[in-house]
């Protein structure tokens, strides 16, 4: 591992007076890391305590840092009233949908990029990775107006299947990492007999995981996240996704929004996320190093 | 390579180029989607630049991008500088900055819209404790775009991850020999880690600048563009055009806008990276 200049103590072994100096260097970023990571975790710790408050708590000022008495009920309360298990499900089944589609097909592209030269394929490439660069709300209106000629709207099908068709981002990722797989095992593979899908399925895909892990996590993150896709297509409530049914209570729905059950969702709605970091948190800082995003 | 790239390609021509083509018409066109688009020719663009909310929409969203961007990206950086030396528990620093990145744009946006409650809001509380009283927040017109900016701060936890990564790859054998010149931390600083990161820093702010000009979950969740249009991004006034006031014809000429100027700013800041960008092995582009 590399070390930076403001290493601490026996970065420099030279004098001693260099040596105090950067120590109390060392001190004081020390002391500035403790700061700034109590006001990053600030309103995090007020989020889950909030969460158990009662409602009449809410309005006490100043905000009582631990609720007064633990209303452990409001995690039951959330799914009575909110009608919060059927978003988390309608997010679930279209995050992991998203996933599926979004592995298949930016393996099965990232593939192709990486392993064949063929005529056109660098035109074909640049145009890939331009389409990065594409705002989706630059192409939003057209594709709204296609969808619902499709009969697609307040279906889950628009923010499924898009993701059937790969997406650049994650393309390029898997193409950086396909292309430094050593040439040897495709042609002991052809060797042997293997058809061209055979080997992108028992040779490459198998020797991908941490780079599939940081496609899969980066599409679920987006897909559970994602805000201004469903809130176009989704208009019966049974179908809303978990933020288009969070969102919809600042809206006047309630005169005072009922904050302590907002805020469990909240809670709820960052389980998946922190699960799927805590336990690919090695494979993905890896895939990020990998797929070396430069 | 076709039966493999073949799906990307199918998709390719039917959600992106046959999308941003017929946007590009429907531009030309008066259009509310009901009845089929009428050709109105350049007038969509003209009543753009006499739209009031037009250019409000612009000065928010190039406001909120100069100032909150370069602000993110020198915080990530230094957090990263920081947790990139050896410290104590820098694991747990490491983990506790990356947090906040981990709550959705939604539960962000409430959850900070609870926190900048003028009178029972943790901010001001916080502030009260430096003999700060603070203002309104996302009610005044004064101040809802730097409530906004400051939102945005709790989430470089995720560029200090890439930024991590990026000084990983800073070769040690380069930082002990520029020691060994008898370079200073600073001089190391300027000369050694910042050409070995650049490629890491451009990419974090053609993604920064490109992400900022789309920001729509805070305008649409916690201020609806208010108060007094002080969050009126320019995403958040084409999805009114759009499918509020049903005129997509007026909004595509508002996304072509829109797209003119990312691949702009892109093209712009590739174009500065090969003279300013260090990669690895040289000459490459």
């Amino acid at each position: 591992m590399s070390m930076i200049p403001t290493a601490g103590p026996g970065a420099s072994p030279s004098v001693n007076k260099r040596r105090r100096k950067i120590d109390a260097v060392s001190i004081a970023s020390f002391i500035a890391l403790v700061v700034t990571t109590f006001l990053m975790l600030l309103p995090l710790f007020f989020m889950v305590s909030t969460s158990l408050k009662s409602k009449k708590e809410l309005l006490t000022f100043p905000p009582t840092f631990l609720p007064e008495s633990w209303q452990w009920s409001n995690y039951r309360e959330i799914f009575d009233t909110l009608n919060f298990g059927q978003m988390y499900m309608n997010s679930l089944i279209i995050g992991i949908l998203t996933v599926v589609g979004t592995l298949f097909s930016s393996a099965l592209a990232g593939y192709g990029f990486a392993r064949y030269r063929g005529k056109g394929s660098n035109l074909w490439f640049m145009l890939m990775l331009s389409t990065m660069m594409l705002p989706y709300p630059a192409i939003m209106i057209p594709q709204f107006i296609l969808f619902s000629k499709l009969n697609w709207i307040d279906t889950f099908l628009p923010l499924i299947v898009p993701a059937f068709f790969g997406s650049a981002y994650n393309i390029f990722l898997l193409r950086q990492f396909f292309t430094t797989l050593p040439d040897e095992l495709f042609d002991a593979g052809r060797i042997d007999g293997c058809s061209e899908f055979r080997m992108w399925r028992q040779i490459a895909l198998p020797l991908s995981g941490p780079a599939l892990a940081t496609v899969a996590i980066f599409a679920f993150i987006y897909s559970w996240n994602d805000l201004l896709t469903p809130v176009l297509y989704l208009s019966s409530s049974d179908k809303f996704t978990l933020p288009v049914g969070m969102s919809s209570f600042t809206s006047s729905r309630f005169r005072i929004p009922p904050w302590h059950l907002l805020m469990v969702a909240s809670v709820l709605a960052m389980l998946p996320i922190v699960t799927l970091f805590a336990i690919a948190q090695k494979r993905f800082v890896e895939g990020i190093v990998l797929t070396g995003i430069k | 390579m076709y039966l493999f790239i073949s799906p990307w390609l199918i998709g390719f021509f039917v959600f992106a180029l046959y999308p941003i083509l017929s946007s590009l018409y429907y531009s030309f066109t008066d259009y509310d989607i009901i009845h089929p688009p009428k050709y109105v020719g350049l007038a969509n663009y003209k009543e753009m630049f006499q739209n009031d909310l037009f250019w409000k929409s612009v000065v928010v969203t190039v406001r909120y991008t100069f100032i909150s961007v370069p602000i993110q990206l020198l915080l990530a950086l230094g957090f990263a500088l920081l947790l990139n030396a050896k410290i104590p528990f820098r694991g747990f620093f490491r983990t506790a900055m990356y947090f906040p990145s981990m709550v959705s744009g939604v539960a962000m946006s409430l959850l900070w819209y609870w926190i900048f409650n003028p009178s029972i809001g943790l901010f001001n509380y916080v502030l009260s404790w430096f003999g700060i009283s603070g203002p309104a927040w996302l009610m005044s017109p004064d101040y809802a775009l730097y409530a906004l900016m400051i939102m945005s701060f709790w989430t470089v936890g995720s560029g200090m991850i890439l930024f991590l990564a990026g000084l990983q790859g800073v070769p040690s054998s380069l930082v002990e020999a520029a020691k060994l010149d008898g370079a200073g931390r600073f001089r190391i600083f300027l000369n050694v880690t910042l050409p070995m990161i650049s490629p890491v820093l451009l990419f974090q702010l053609i993604m920064g600048v490109i992400d900022s000009f789309q920001v729509f979950t805070q305008a649409y969740v916690m201020t609806q563009g208010g108060p007094n249009y002080s969050t009126w991004f320019y995403v958040y006034n084409l999805y009114t055009s759009a499918f509020k006031e049903y005129r997509a014809g007026y909004s595509s000429a508002l996304a072509w806008v829109l797209l003119i100027v990312v691949m702009a700013f892109t093209a712009l800041i590739i174009k500065l990276s090969n003279r300013y960008v260090h990669y690895e092995g040289g000459g490459r582009k």
